[in-house]
C-alpha cells in the first residue's frame, strides 16, 4: 500500500441550489519522499483537495492511518501565507514547533526552530514581523513553518501564485534545493504547468469542477538535480508538457 | 517645512482666535452675564497659576480639582475595563452567550448616566462609590462591543493555523484570539475613556463631590460665571489629552 492513499474522495458543498459536488471521486497515491503535483484550472476544486480532510465519501489513508480532520501530520502552506502578524518570523515557526513537540526540551525545540529558519535563508530576518517582509520572504516563513512541523506530508496550495514571476522562480529553485536536501514527501497544487514539471516526480492533471476528478498520472522523466535553464529543450520536458496540456484542453472541451 | 508649520500651528491658532472673537462679541452683545475672555482670565488667574492651592473643600486650585476627578475616572474606567473586556470576549466567542446577553447590552447601552446615578446612590448610600458605579456602567459599552466585534472578525486564516496545529482551547485563546483582537479592544478602551470623562462631570454635579464637575456646579450656584468657563476649558483640555494618550497606546497595539 502507498504512503498516501486517496480513494474515491468525494466532497460536496451545500449551496442555495442544493449540494454541489466539488470533487467527484478523486484517486491519488503518493510514495514516501515523493514530490507529486496536481495541476488544474482555477476554481476546479484544487483547494478543496488541499484540505485533504473529512471526505463525504471515499477514504484518505496516510501511512496506514485514516484521515478525518485537520492535524499537524499534514503541514499546509497556503497561498495567502497565513502568518500571525503579531509574531516574528521566529515566533511563527516556534509556534508550530512547540505545538507539535509538547514533550520536548525547550533547547531542542529552539534548535529545530533555528534549523528551519536557516533552511529557508531567513536567519538574518528572524526577529522581523511579517509586515516588514516581502511576499517572497513571507512565503518562505510559511514553508519553514510547514516543514518545521516535520509532517508526514507537506501540502502546498498554490504557494507561489501571489508572487511576482522573478520571486516565484527563486522560490521554486529553493523548494527544489530543500526537497533534494530533506526528501520530505510533498504535494504541490498549482495552475502553473511549468512549475509542476520543474518540481514534481509525477503530475496529476485535474478536470474542471464541479465533479472534478484526476486524470492518469504523468511521469516527469527529467533527471535530477534539475535546472530551470535548459529544461525546456529536453525531450522529457516536452513530452510531459504535451501530455498535460492535451489532457487539460480535452477535459475542458468535453464540458 | 514652512507648509507644515502653517498647517500644524498657524491654522489651529487662527481657529482659536475666531472662537475667542465670537465669545467676546457674544459677551458684550446678547449675553451681558457671560464673562468676556479677559474677565474670565482675571478671575481665574489664581486657580491656573497656583493649580494646587487649597482654601477649603470647594475652593481649590484647578489642578487639584482635576486630580480628584482624574482619580475618580481612573477607578471607574478600570472597573469598566475589568467587567467589559471579559463580557466582550464571551459575547464574541459564544453564540449562546451572545443570544442571551446581547439584547441586554443593547438595552443598557443608551441609558444616560443621569439615570444610573440615583440608582447608584440607592445601592451604595454614598456619593463616591455611586459615582464610580455610574462611570463604570456607562463607560464599559464601547469596550464590550468593540471586543465582541474584534473576536468575530478574526481572520479565519489565523484560526486555521491553530486548527492545523491542533492547539488546545486555552492556547488558541491566548496565542491567537486575544492577540488578534487586541487592536479592536484598545479602540474600545479609548472610546470608553472618553465616555468615562464625559460621565464624571455629570456625576460630580449631581453628587456635589469635589472635582472639576462639582466645582463647576458650585460656582454656578455662587454666580461666579467665569469659573464655569474655566471648568469647561479644563474639562475639554483634559479630555483632549486623555484621548491623545489612549490614541498613542492604540497605535502601538495596532502596529504589532
Amino acid at each position: 500500500m502507498a504512503y498516501l492513499e486517496v480513494r474515491d474522495l468525494k466532497k460536496c458543498y451545500r449551496t442555495r441550489s442544493g449540494p454541489t459536488a466539488v470533487l467527484g471521486g478523486v484517486d491519488l497515491t503518493l510514495e514516501e519522499g515523493e514530490f507529486v503535483a496536481v495541476v488544474g484550472y482555477s476554481g476546479s476544486g484544487k483547494t478543496t483537495l488541499a484540505g485533504l480532510i473529512a471526505p463525504d465519501r471515499g477514504e484518505i489513508l496516510l501511512d496506514g492511518v485514516p484521515v478525518t480532520g485537520p492535524g499537524p501530520e499534514r503541514g499546509i502552506v497556503f497561498q495567502q501565507y497565513s502568518l500571525l502578524p503579531w509574531l516574528s518570523v521566529r515566533g511563527n515557526v516556534a509556534l508550530a514547533v512547540d505545538a507539535v513537540n509538547p514533550g520536548m526540551l525547550a533547547s531542542e525545540r529552539r534548535r529545530i526552530t533555528d534549523e528551519f529558519i536557516a533552511l529557508v535563508n531567513l536567519t538574518p530576518a528572524a526577529w522581523k514581523r511579517p509586515r516588514e517582509l516581502s511576499g517572497g520572504m513571507r512565503q518562505r516563513v510559511a514553508v519553514a513553518r510547514g516543514l518545521a512541523m516535520r509532517p508526514k506530508l507537506l501540502l502546498m496550495d498554490e504557494p507561489f501564485s501571489a508572487l511576482d514571476a522573478l520571486t516565484r522562480a527563486t522560490l521554486q529553485d529553493e523548494l527544489l534545493r530543500i526537497w533534494a536536501e530533506r526528501r520530505s514527501t510533498m504535494m504541490l497544487i498549482t495552475n502553473d504547468v511549468d512549475e509542476a514539471i520543474l518540481l514534481a516526480d509525477r503530475i496529476y492533471p485535474m478536470t474542471p469542477g464541479p465533479d472534478a476528478v484526476l486524470g492518469p498520472a504523468i511521469e516527469v522523466g527529467l533527471p535530477r538535480p534539475r535546472r530551470r535553464r535548459h529544461m525546456s529543450l529536453e525531450p522529457a520536458y516536452q513530452k510531459a508538457r504535451q501530455a498535460l496540456v492535451e489532457f487539460l484542453r480535452a477535459a475542458r472541451t468535453t464540458r | 517645512m514652512r507648509i507644515d508649520l502653517s498647517q500644524k500651528v498657524i491654522l489651529p491658532l487662527l481657529g482659536a482666535a475666531c472662537v475667542l472673537t465670537i465669545w467676546s462679541i457674544v459677551s458684550v452683545t446678547v449675553a451681558p452675564d457671560l464673562p468676556s475672555p479677559g474677565r474670565t482670565w482675571r478671575e481665574s488667574q489664581r486657580y491656573v497659576l497656583e493649580p494646587f492651592f487649597k482654601d477649603g473643600e470647594m475652593n481649590q486650585g484647578i489642578g487639584r480639582l482635576a486630580s480628584y476627578s482624574l482619580v475618580r475616572v481612573g477607578k471607574g474606567f478600570a472597573l469598566a475595563l475589568a467587567i467589559g473586556t471579559p463580557i466582550g470576549f464571551l459575547l464574541g466567542l459564544s453564540r449562546r452567550f451572545h443570544q442571551s446577553f446581547d439584547p441586554i447590552v443593547q438595552f443598557m447601552r443608551p441609558i444616560s448616566p443621569l439615570a444610573w446615578l440615583p440608582l447608584g446612590l440607592v445601592i451604595f448610600q454614598k456619593s463616591e462609590p455611586a459615582a464610580i458605579f455610574t462611570i463604570a456602567l456607562c463607560a464599559m459599552w464601547p469596550t464590550v462591543i468593540n471586543t465582541a466585534v474584534g473576536v468575530r472578525s478574526i481572520n479565519p486564516d489565523y484560526l486555521n493555523v491553530g486548527r492545523v496545529l491542533k492547539l488546545s482551547r486555552f492556547r488558541t485563546l491566548t496565542g491567537i484570539v486575544i492577540p488578534a483582537t487586541l487592536p479592536y479592544v484598545f479602540t474600545g478602551y479609548r472610546l470608553s475613556l472618553g465616555l468615562a470623562w464625559l460621565v464624571i462631570v455629570a456625576a460630580e454635579m449631581l453628587t456635589g463631590t469635589p472635582g472639576v464637575g462639582g466645582f463647576l456646579w458650585q460656582e454656578y450656584n455662587s454666580l461666579v460665571y467665569s469659573h464655569i468657563i474655566l471648568s469647561v476649558i479644563t474639562i475639554g483640555a483634559i479630555g483632549f489629552v486623555l484621548d491623545r494618550l489612549m490614541g498613542l497606546v492604540e497605535a502601538r497595539v495596532r502596529l504589532n
